[in-house]
């Protein structure tokens, strides 16, 4: 059965009509890459389908593991499993990551009528994920993203992504701002947590993140509709021949 | 940080609306409504009091009659008629019981819903035999539940009501009352120097730390009853205590005034840290049932060295106005502000300090967080003074505001005046909101709205709620979160 299901998705923003009919199924164990160039809709997309306020659905539907996705609230979703990495992550101050993220673990094993862990239990389970993202208890001390490098920002979206096991994940540009060593901890990170109940959605401008995380799918998203698919050599005809083609093809 | 961690847990397990706002409903024994002489009188008498005191009650009685209500703060509401209250209650228990099975269930069950340990409800319902505790207002039953007056005693340390003191300790309550705030001060004080009813009083003998947090609260019982408290607690030469003060209160009808008083003397070395969560009944969401508190409190570090910290969580109450104030007296002393107020739906605040510095090198520091949200108004109004013979003070004052949506207001008013060209004052103020961005983070994570706002907002205040003890920092994370239900969505 399909994880998700999105049938001819329309959305607009302040009345203006940003999703055209958008058309994606993911699978279980299947990540997908949707690419596209400024203002195709690649935000909008991953607003929409986490449900963040402003975003108006105006046609279509999305069914998300058997259920109607935009019929949950935003809370309600991430609680169901759905997991958006922000493209630029939120500072919070005072609060420190550990907090943030027992607290965010919490809701979702309550949710789940899972027990609450201890703040010792979450620590030990939280730093055996966070060593592989290069993350020290220091970092988690610090309030969350305050004062953070561009790379430890991704670093800690994937750490939350790490800890709150989503069924869905959604991944938006999750490789702006990063350089190469930077890109490669994330990528790493990413990839430990593929897995045949997962799946993933990347939202990304460049073919270079696909060359760390490869996609079973990658999807062209211009005007609002997904004007093409392929497997992952459709990324790297992209990267040769730009975006232009594609667009012309949308209009 | 464990600790905050720990109390955002706390904050998500708090259910809806008001948890405290109930009535008890036991007898009472109430002297008849009004304020006159008579009342005064007979609050004296069913107090036991010696003459001295009930002439220092006339005293203030009388100058109170010339005084007129003040209206410079930036609060409103309804003329209070001072003749339609209580001015005397006292919980009528008869005679002492033997055990908590003879103590009127009501009044248990009140106990039952603050959390309050058996132990501890048998002090307070004066059961036979029971030890004097210093009692815990926090709901942690492992904190200070064990804070006994004997052995409080063995160190010399007296804790007790100030009725006690009047009686036990004339000597000391007759140097020190009214030394910080006299009778005469302010409308409010004035009245409460007359009619007094309850409150603590506390001497550390010199040189002796204080080995536990010493704690009360204080619960309006009464409707139509006027509260009064008077707490004095005295920190002779190098003697140091920390004082907890938190309270709640039944829901009602009416607004009720609080006017207590509060004074603190800390001598050479010595050193007093005062905390407060008030959570008084903010009542409705039109703000109508809730308390009234305009509160005097006031230190003097009257010793070289000397230190008094100011810790206050104010969440409740309809309208709040007080100016928890230190006068740095002593060469090198110090006094400190650390507040955190919230007003929601139709809450208003007008809160600060006043640091008056006479002292050499005296210093201090004010860290203000306001939160506001609904129709909430607040004020901060804080008064730096720093006075001719003040060579080499020093003052940092930060004061932030947070607000809430889009139909509350927060105010800030500084005075700064010095005297003295050797004198640093600082200030630094900022004007937040809750963004978009923020809630949504948070909401992605799984959290709701109400979630959300708590951990932010929970955030916002931690330089503040750190300085908290442990128990009262947790109580204080899960009265952020209460106080702010229903800010957002």
């Amino acid at each position: 059965m399909a994880l998700l299901e999105i049938r001819n998705l329309h959305a607009t923003v302040d009345d203006k009509p940003i999703l055209n009919g958008v058309d994606l199924t993911i699978d279980a164990g299947e990540v997908h890459a949707i690419m596209g160039p400024n203002g195709s809709g690649k935000s909008t997309l991953s607003y929409v389908l986490s449900g963040r306020d402003g975003y108006e659905v105006t046609d279509g539907e999305v069914i998300y593991d058997g259920k109607d996705l935009l019929e949950m609230a935003a809370d309600e979703r991430a609680r169901e499993g759905v997991f958006l990495a922000f493209q630029y992550p939120v500072e919070i101050p005072g609060v420190a990551g550990l907090t943030f993220l027992k607290t965010a673990a919490n809701a979702l094993r309550t949710h789940r009528g899972e027990g609450e862990l201890d703040a010792m239990d979450f620590l030990k389970f939280v730093r055996g994920k966070a060593e592989a993202l290069d993350i020290n208890d220091e970092m988690l001390k610090r309030a969350v993203n305050e004062g953070f490098s561009g790379g430890e920002k991704k670093r800690m979206e994937i750490l939350q992504m790490a800890v709150l096991e989503p069924k869905l994940a959604i991944l938006d540009e999750t490789d702006s701002g990063l350089d190469i060593d930077a890109l490669k901890v994330v990528s790493d990170g990413v990839n430990a947590l593929r897995g045949p109940e997962r799946g993933m959605l990347l939202i990304t401008h460049y073919q270079r993140l696909l060359d760390y995380i490869v996609p079973d799918r990658v999807h062209v998203l211009a005007h609002g509709r997904i004007v093409k698919s392929g497997d992952k050599d459709l990324a790297l005809e992209l990267e040769a021949k730009g975006y232009g083609e594609f667009m012309e093809a949308a209009e | 940080m464990a600790a905050n961690a720990d109390a955002i847990e706390q904050v998500q397990s708090i259910g809806e609306q008001y948890k405290y706002g109930f009535v008890t409903d036991i007898d009472v024994d109430l002297a008849p409504k009004g304020l006159n002489e008579d009342i005064v009188r007979l609050i004296s008498e069913k107090k036991g009091e010696p003459a001295w005191m009930l002439e220092w009650r006339l005293k203030a009685y009388r100058h109170w009659l010339t005084m007129e209500e003040p209206e410079w703060q930036k609060v409103k509401f309804d003329k209070i008629d001072y003749q339609d209250s209580y001015y005397y209650a006292a919980p009528k228990l008869g005679d002492k019981p033997k055990s908590l099975d003879e103590v009127d269930p009501k009044l248990l069950e009140t106990y039952a819903k603050l959390g309050i340990p058996l132990k501890e409800q048998e002090v307070l319902a004066g059961v036979e035999g029971a030890p004097k505790v210093a009692v815990d207002a926090v709901f942690d039953s492992v904190s200070v539940a064990t804070t006994y007056k004997a052995k409080l005693e063995e160190i010399g340390v007296i804790f007790c009501s100030i009725s006690e003191a009047v009686r036990d300790h004339p000597e000391l309550v007759q140097k020190y009352l009214g030394s910080v705030v006299p009778y005469a001060d302010n409308y409010y004080a004035t009245l409460n120097s007359a009619v007094f009813t309850d409150g603590s009083f506390v001497y550390i003998p010199k040189g002796v730390r204080c080995p536990m947090e010493l704690s009360t609260y204080f619960r309006i019982n009464q409707e139509n009853t006027g509260q009064f408290e008077r707490t004095l607690i005295i920190a002779d030469e190098g003697a140091h205590v920390s004082y907890l003060e938190g309270c709640t209160a039944p829901m009602r009808d009416e607004h009720q005034l609080h006017a207590a008083v509060v004074e603190l003397v800390t001598l050479d070395d010595a050193e007093i840290k005062y905390s407060t969560v008030q959570n008084w009944y903010p009542g409705d969401e039109e703000g109508r049932g809730g308390i009234y508190n305009f509160v005097t409190k006031r230190g003097a570090c009257r010793g070289r060295n000397s230190k008094i910290s100011w810790t206050q969580v104010e969440t409740g109450s309809a309208i709040t106005w007080k100016y928890p104030s230190c006068i740095l007296q002593g060469d090198n002393s110090v006094g400190e502000f650390y507040s955190v107020a919230i007003t929601n739906n139709a809450q208003q605040a007008d809160t600060g300090t006043k640091m008056i510095h006479i002292g050499k090198n005296t210093s201090s520091r004010i860290i203000s967080k306001g939160i506001s949200a609904g129709k909430a108004d607040q004020t901060y109004r804080g008064l730096v003074r720093m006075q001719r013979g003040a060579n080499g003070a020093r003052n940092y004052t930060q004061c932030d505001s947070l607000l809430i949506g889009d139909q509350c207001g927060a105010h800030t008013v500084p005075y700064i005046e010095s005297q003295n060209p050797t004198a640093q004052v600082e200030h630094e103020a900022t004007t937040s909101r809750i963004s978009d961005d923020q809630l949504f983070y948070c909401r992605q994570r799984g959290l709701t709205d109400e979630e959300a706002v708590s951990l932010i907002v929970n955030g916002f205040c931690r330089e503040v709620l750190q300085t908290l003890p442990m128990e009262f920092a947790v109580e204080a994370q899960k009265l952020v979160g209460i106080s702010l239900e229903g800010s957002v969505g």
